[in-house]
């Protein structure tokens, strides 16, 4: 069976971060596999029958077949033990799943109305961007500030409600290196389909680095700290900082306290606010002689903080 | 009768005037009074799930298409109309109330329902809930999905008292009907129609009937105590004053579970006839779909918690709920073996509602083997809250409420309106719908396997063919739907005058005229043997 799962399921299933994926996978392509059999047989006996017995006239007289209970004792009881046999299977995972290791890595999450907000044992926090390493248990404990949120990682295969009041958690342990989507999958509001995270597994050196930088990061100048962003959101592949040649987008070389024109002609002051908009709604006013649609929001991505500490940065450019 | 003068010959000429209409106990006009109403509001549920999928043809990146719908908050608000509008006012009604309130009692040879005066009232009900719910669409409209999970539905917008308190008036509509059918059932038998004498699709309105009565109560009071806390803040739900959100999902699902079966069993029924008639052969295994409708009403009450898999309940409980909810497995399972097992050495005719019981068949063996996966809990920790969700319930309850109700429709519209209908064009309809339904949902089954989650207003590029797929398959359906409506109202129009018993069915709402006479029967009926003696 199992090369079934590898031809099929896994097309279309997320990549498999972790083990316990592989172990739903597996569990997943065989229901798939029983359920084309079941359909085939279902669906398929159904169009052979009604060809088979299509009237031809409209006097046929019919077989008096009221019932079989033999045939009828089989198709209930095949059912049952499928089922039961499914059903203990998925427990047998499930079980995997909710046992929480012991001395895993803790980190706290906060779902909030549209961001995950991340906090490390050391106190390092971040906004929709989770990092762990690779090949160790993590134990993600859940909460919300406001309304429901859900914690789902679908190349993992887990899922968590956070509920505002109490603390669930689940944990992981991640064999692959990479960057994996984190969504919101309980409903909450206006930004519900915005509210994606990253989860990004790096080898333990890099974690710590991560961590010993996050601790840094706190006591930087602002605009030191909004150097640092500007690189790590990768801002620079389409904004120049020391000249002011244009590349993809225009160049913020020199830019501040000075007017810019827009693509409709207006003109407009290049000050906190404008910076601010342009990190938010890139797109709401685009300089004259760049496309729109070509920079992507950072709402969600950053917190006023972080902003601010980039506003302070393209602030400098001087 | 206050208006004896002016009898017709039939139930909708019997008095004239559109006031004969509103004050009639007459459960055939109460049937065709709801068929109207639920069909107008099933177009509106539908042009807004139209609205949704046009806005979800591309993610928001892509210029003008993906636009339709100005922000997330509007497309929430539709999202949640649609999802309301088709629960309370289309699906759950939809059978009982039309078919069933026309059908019930001519299928067992009855004059009328027990309680006509109640069933009345049922409408009132149903019509005052409707109007209250649509009316908050011109206030502040409602964002939380018909879901109304708290804590969000008790921080958001106003109007969420004024939709809970809608819902919870058409609760009670669907409790006066379903307390009518029981005692129908048990009270108005034509002689000889002994229990095990009754055709299938009574059998299925009375399993649903017990749902509706013990059932509906529970979200009636759920809703009442969600209205309270937005008033008076008591602290039942909300955290913030130490209640428990996760709690009103335990009461909201204790009935949306069983209403979900409210809304399936009944098309059970509707589909066994059909078969049986088009078939022309006994059904095989009446007593096991007769007495398997019932098992599903009982097992239904104890599964509600395999929608709260990740919601933070105990492993224990979501183990003990997985096992329960495969239990709901087994009768499904045997009905739809049985159906297949009538049509050996029958004599099956393609009339379109037969077309359509087909097409149930099709699309429930597929709602139902991924209802499987969803029981079986790792798999739904991942599929939980996807689109592969939203393409689950859409093949039970579009794929097979709504095929079911089509094909009873077209199946009995030659008895409620004494025409006959086009059968080309209802073949062409069916052939849209039913391909345009795959179009749309299969994908989705998909979307949701990598990953996509509901209720999404935007999505990452990587989703972005399917939805495409998922759109232009739901311009099908439209396209099936108004080819469909063009079927009936040609039908009415200009359809030959259809005789007593168009299809050569054995089932006793056959033996009286076509419209049948107010009284239902000119002679009371006796039966002598069971429904299905075709021979």
């Amino acid at each position: 069976m199992m090369w079934f799962n590898i031809a099929k399921a896994q097309s279309f299933m997320p990549t498999q971060g972790t083990e316990i994926a592989k172990q739903v996978d597996n569990l997943y392509g065989f229901l798939l596999v029983t359920s084309l059999i079941a359909c085939v047989l279902v669906i398929g006996g159904m169009i052979y029958f009604v060809w088979k017995y299509r009237r031809k006239s409209p006097n046929d007289k019919t077989a008096y077949i009221s019932h079989n209970t033999a045939l009828e004792f089989l198709w209930s009881f095949i059912p049952l033990v499928i089922f039961l046999a499914v059903f203990g299977w998925g427990w047998y995972i499930y079980h995997q799943m909710r046992a929480m290791p012991e001395n895993a890595l803790e980190i706290n999450v906060i779902g909030k109305q549209w961001a995950w907000e991340v906090e490390y044992k050391n106190g390092y926090k971040t906004v929709n961007e989770v990092v762990v390493p690779i090949n160790q248990d993590v134990k993600i404990l859940l909460t919300a500030a406001d309304v429901l949120h859900s914690f789902y990682v679908p190349s993992f295969r887990i899922k968590q409600d956070a509920i505002p009041g109490r603390y669930t958690a689940l944990w992981f342990k991640a064999d692959k290196l990479g960057e994996f989507h984190l969504f919101c999958t309980e409903y909450c509001g206006t930004s519900h389909s915005g509210m994606i995270g990253k989860l990004r597994v790096v080898s333990r050196e890099d974690f710590d680095k991560y961590l010993e930088q996050g601790q840094e990061e706190r006591f930087l100048p602002l605009a030191e700290k909004g150097k640092k962003l500007f690189a790590v959101k990768a801002c620079a592949s389409c904004h120049a900082v020391d000249h002011p040649g244009a590349m993809v987008g225009p160049s913020l070389f020199q830019k501040f306290g000075h007017e810019e024109v827009m693509d409709d002609g207006t003109k407009i002051m290049f000050d906190e606010n404008y910076i601010r908009e342009s990190i938010l709604e890139p797109n709401k006013h685009i300089v004259k002689g760049f496309p729109k649609g070509v920079m992507p929001t950072f709402q969600g991505q950053l917190n006023e903080n972080e902003l601010s500490a980039l506003v302070e940065y393209v602030k400098n450019l001087k | 009768m206050a208006n004896t003068k002016a009898h017709g010959d039939n139930y909708i000429n019997f008095e004239k005037g559109i006031w004969s209409w509103l004050t009639t106990v007459d459960h055939k006009r109460i049937g065709l009074m709801y068929f109207i109403t639920v069909m107008f509001f099933f177009l509106i549920g539908g042009i807004m799930a139209l609205l949704l999928r046009l806005e979800l043809f591309a993610p928001n990146a892509a210029p003008n298409v993906g636009q339709i719908l100005a922000n997330g908050d509007v497309y929430n608000q539709v999202m949640t109309y649609h999802g309301a509008i088709m629960v309370f006012m289309v699906i759950v009604p939809g059978i009982p109330a039309i078919l069933g309130n026309f059908f019930l009692p001519l299928q067992i040879g009855a004059k009328d329902v027990a309680f006509p005066r109640i069933n009345l009232l049922s409408w009132y009900c149903f019509m005052a809930g409707a109007i209250l719910a649509i009316a908050t669409f011109f206030t502040t409209k409602i964002d939380t999905g018909w879901t109304f999970y708290t804590p969000y539905s008790i921080r958001t917008g106003t109007a969420t008292a004024m939709m809970v308190l809608a819902a919870f008036i058409m609760g009670m509509s669907s409790i006066l009907t379903g307390l009518n059918f029981i005692v129908t059932v048990h009270k108005l038998r034509a002689p000889g129609m002994t229990m095990h004498r009754m055709p299938l699709f009574i059998w299925s309105l009375y399993a649903t009937a017990i749902l509706q009565m013990l059932a509906t109560p529970v979200l009636g009071i759920t809703l009442l105590l969600l209205a309270v806390e937005r008033f008076l803040g008591i602290g039942i739900f909300d955290p913030k004053l130490g209640g428990d959100p996760v709690l009103f999902q335990h009461f909201f699902w204790f009935y949306s579970h069983p209403a979900v079966y409210i809304m399936i069993i009944p098309a059970m029924g509707i589909i066994s006839e059909l078969i049986t008639t088009f078939s022309k052969k006994v059904i095989f295994g009446y007593t096991a779909i007769a007495y398997s409708s019932l098992g599903i009403a009982a097992v239904s009450f104890f599964v509600w918690g395999h929608h709260m898999f990740v919601s933070g309940q105990s492993e224990t409980t979501g183990i003990v709920f997985s096992f329960l909810t495969m239990l709901v497995g087994v009768p499904t399972a045997i009905k739809m073996f049985n159906w297949v097992a009538t049509f050996y050495k029958g004599s099956v005719e393609f009339r379109s509602p037969m077309l359509y019981a087909l097409g149930f068949m099709f699309l429930f063996a597929i709602g139902g083997v991924t209802g499987v996966m969803l029981a079986t809990l790792p798999i739904d920790v991942h599929f939980h809250d996807t689109y592969f969700v939203v393409a689950h319930f859409h093949y039970v309850m579009v794929g097979g409420t709504l095929m079911a109700l089509m094909g009873g429709y077209y199946y009995w519209f030659p008895k409620m309106f004494g025409k006959m209908y086009n059968e080309t064009t209802a073949r062409i309809s069916f052939v849209f719908i039913f391909i345009g339904f795959n179009v749309t949902f299969f994908p989705q089954f998909i979307l949701g396997a990598m990953g996509m989650p509901r209720r999404y207003f935007d999505y990452i590029p990587a989703y972005e063919n399917l939805n495409k797929i998922s759109t232009v398959g739901s311009w099908l359906i439209l396209i099936g739907f108004l080819v469909g409506l063009y079927t009936i109202v040609q039908g009415l129009m200009k359809g030959e005058k259809a005789p007593m018993n168009p299809w050569g069915s054995k089932t006793l709402e056959w033996q009286t005229s076509s419209p049948p006479p107010h009284d239902n029967f000119s002679v009371e009926p006796v039966v002598t043997a069971g429904p299905y003696e075709y021979r």
